[in-house]
């Protein structure tokens, strides 16, 4: 990235989309692609070891994995399914949280520093084809055909006038704007976010080496502030992958409730 | 400089970040599930399986701590009945014993006073007959004393004819039934 900065010379490139469009590695293999094959890795090794030899008085690690297998299962799939129905559920909403949350840590771990779920095809694959279709297919299968779409567009308890407003914006937000908006919800605050530490990193950098004499110190004051972008950033990241699964729980427990 | 960059900004020919790119979305899907592959089968199961089996420990010692209480409660339970029994039999046993006792000492009592009456009728009936030994020996004896006297006073022998006339017998008589009084 400061490769660019030195190109433009004494002209600053602010950093932008085509920062996003990392160069392929070999072939066509990109470095998000690279980082969601080991996102995988990371979580499977995670949880396959922890949970080799699981004991009643858990030890250190198997605490750690107990934590965040509890977090999934008991903070958002419970939570939001219901005691009653969300016991099949777990393993998707811990997929989808612990996926999402290395994904997005990527952006400010040394090195890595790319959060993968800035490209918008990962969440968009995870949102529209595993999310979206898991929810209406168990809620065709709870309800039937015509009682789920009922169930889905015609909440009750309204007016019969306001059904004619109401039963197209649920339709449309049930069955195109939800998986729509959870992809983007995530893709865009990650893109935002490492945009904008970019800006200040790179705004610092520029600053020291190409900004007239008595302002090159200010490169520190941008460069503290991506410092505490980063702190921002982190607690960004987990908010989002918390997001991400609790909607993803939120939609399927909608389409199970028996009425709402 | 910051029309410059917007300028280079514009003008860069990057592609339209929302435009996602078909491999990404595949990989994102094939990674993903995977994933999910993995957890659903290898790791979701065992700590459910943890969590069941902790939940049946915590239940079972539950359970056998309530078991031993229970039981504790029953053994209490029993050896107060049994030490209420203990002093009902207790206090039985002292009752019947105090029952006998005054029993006992009724008995003794009654036989003791029919001794005693016995006794005292025994005495009595002995005292009057001697008594009435006496009187007779003595009523003999005063009436020939009498006679006697009489005889000598009057200085020939009155026997005959007081044994005739009665007289001595019936004067004793009428002494007797004067002094009887003062008998008693």
């Amino acid at each position: 990235m400061g490769r660019l900065v030195l190109a433009e010379g004494d002209k600053f490139a602010p950093p932008g989309v085509k920062d996003f469009f990392l160069p392929p590695i070999f072939g066509d293999v990109t470095k998000p692609m690279v980082l969601m094959v080991l996102s995988i890795v990371i979580i499977s090794a995670f949880f396959l070891i922890t949970s080799r030899n699981l004991k009643i008085v858990p030890t250190r690690w198997q605490f750690a994995a107990e934590s965040v297998y509890d977090f999934g299962r008991n903070n958002i799939a419970r939570e939001q399914i219901g005691s009653k129905d969300f016991k099949p559920f777990v393993p998707l909403i811990l997929t989808l949280f612990t996926f999402v949350l290395v994904n997005n840590l990527y952006g400010i771990i040394p090195i890595i520093q790319f959060p993968t779920m800035a490209r918008f095809g990962f969440p968009l694959a995870i949102a529209v084809l595993v999310v979206y279709p898991v929810y209406h297919y168990v809620g065709f299968k709870r309800h039937g055909f015509v009682g789920y779409l009922k169930h889905a567009t015609v909440p009750p308890g309204a007016p019969t006038a306001i059904y004619f407003l109401l039963t197209p914006i649920e339709f449309l937000q049930k069955f195109v704007l939800n998986p729509v908006t959870l992809a983007i919800r995530v893709f865009a605050a990650m893109f935002a976010g490492h945009l904008i530490l970019l800006v200040f990193t790179l705004g610092g950098e520029y600053l020291l080496l190409h900004a007239a004499g008595p302002l090159k110190p200010v490169s520190l004051v941008s460069w503290a502030f991506a410092i505490a972008m980063t702190f921002l950033e982190a607690f960004i990241q987990v908010l989002q992958a918390y997001i991400f699964a609790l909607l993803s729980a939120n939609y399927i427990g909608m389409a199970l409730a028996e009425d709402h | 400089m910051v029309k410059s960059a917007a300028v280079l900004f514009l003008a860069e020919d990057a592609p339209s970040p929302v435009m996602p790119h078909i491999a990404e979305v595949i990989l994102g899907l094939v990674a993903f599930l995977l994933l999910l592959f993995v957890i659903s089968k290898f790791v979701a199961p065992k700590f459910e399986a943890l969590y069941t089996e902790r939940t049946e420990k915590i239940q079972g010692g539950i359970e056998k701590a309530e078991a031993a209480q229970k039981e504790a409660e029953a053994a209490l339970q029993q050896y107060k009945a049994q030490l209420a029994e203990a002093r009902a039999e207790s206090a039985r046993i002292r009752d019947d014993a105090r029952a006998e006792a005054e029993q006992i000492k009724e008995e003794l009592r009654a036989q003791a006073q029919a001794e005693s009456a016995r006794i005292v009728a025994q005495g009595q009936a002995q005292l009057q007959a001697q008594r009435a030994q006496i009187v007779a020996e003595l009523r003999a004896e005063l009436g020939r004393q009498a006679v006697e006297l009489a005889g000598r006073i009057v200085g020939e022998s009155l026997e005959d004819e007081a044994r005739r006339r009665g007289t001595v017998d019936r004067f004793l008589a009428d002494l007797d039934t004067v002094s009887a009084p003062a008998k008693r």
